[in-house]
């Protein structure tokens, strides 16, 4: 796996790929942006002025599937990322796929739960633990989604066969970047849902 | 890693997360909170290091990003100290 991904980097001057260390960089950056974001929500979990209570609105079960799923895309992005590396075309692609397709599932799952919460009466502006919980869970929303883009944005390109430079270590960035967001989900699934106010 | 060990690593995991809801119904007592703090650190470690093949890769890969991941917990422990966040 190594080998493929240093594959392109003889030239570099730390005979490392500099998309690679870029990637773990960038990577590196976003723990403080969460990291931000957590402890923003856990300052504030507490702060109900107005509307629902955490332990009110909280849907431990669905949010523990949906968690599930999550975990499981990270196994098939790693098959991806291990059929790429054989130059396994096909499996590639349909590794990828089944990935994006559990993170849809996750993304409508957090759809369902901000459609019920503000149905259930917590708003983005209902409290400052509204504001927080959207905030913390949107971002990470969003960061699904563009892994998706990036995931099905290859699978088209590939399938063109008109992937730029090496393909294996294409798909391994977009894996780093997934299993980044599902780490990020280990932490925010424990400390936002799983314990208490 | 070959295919069979991802699975295993998958296994795993999915099994920890199965032990972490558990103590929404189950009463841990006094290991509810550390026990959860534990798993999820477990969990992070293993797609880490397996998923994300830090643990084979380069060291400078590993130094990257723990870097910022443990400026990112000092900071924010700091930040939620400030605020007097441990003491309620």
């Amino acid at each position: 796996m190594v080998e493929t991904a240093t594959h392109d980097a003889h030239a570099t001057s730390t005979g490392l790929s500099n998309v690679k260390l870029g990637m773990w960089l960038f990577l590196g950056s976003e723990c403080l942006l969460f990291g931000g974001l957590i402890s923003t929500y856990m300052l504030y979990r507490g702060r109900v002025s107005d509307g629902p209570t955490p332990e009110q609105i909280y849907d431990i079960p669905f949010t523990s599937v949906s968690s599930f799923v999550l975990l499981m895309s990270s196994l098939t992005m790693v098959l991806a990322v291990s059929a790429a590396h054989k130059r396994d075309d096909r499996g590639t692609n349909l590794w990828l796929t089944v990935t994006a397709l559990l993170g849809a599932t996750f993304v409508g799952g957090q759809v369902y739960e901000f459609t019920a919460f503000y149905n259930e009466g917590l708003g983005f502006t209902t409290s400052l633990f509204g504001s927080s919980f959207y905030t913390l869970t949107g971002f990470h929303g969003v960061h699904v989604t563009v892994g998706i883009i990036m995931l099905l944005a290859f699978v088209a390109i590939n399938k063109r066969s008109r992937v730029p430079g090496s393909k294996s270590e294409s798909v391994e960035m977009i894996g780093l970047y997934w299993h980044f967001v599902d780490i990020v989900w280990i932490i925010i699934f424990t400390l936002v849902y799983l314990i208490p106010v | 890693m070959s295919t069979r060990g991802y699975i295993v690593i998958a296994l795993i995991l999915a099994a920890i997360t199965a032990l972490e809801v558990s103590t929404y119904y189950v009463d841990f007592g006094p290991l509810f909170l550390p026990s959860l703090l534990i798993m999820m650190v477990i969990k992070f470690v293993m797609v880490v290091s397996y998923f994300m093949h830090l643990k084979f890769d380069n060291k400078l890969f590993s130094w990257l990003f723990y870097t910022g991941l443990f400026l990112a917990v000092g900071v924010y422990i700091t930040a939620l100290a400030t605020f007097q966040f441990f003491l309620r």
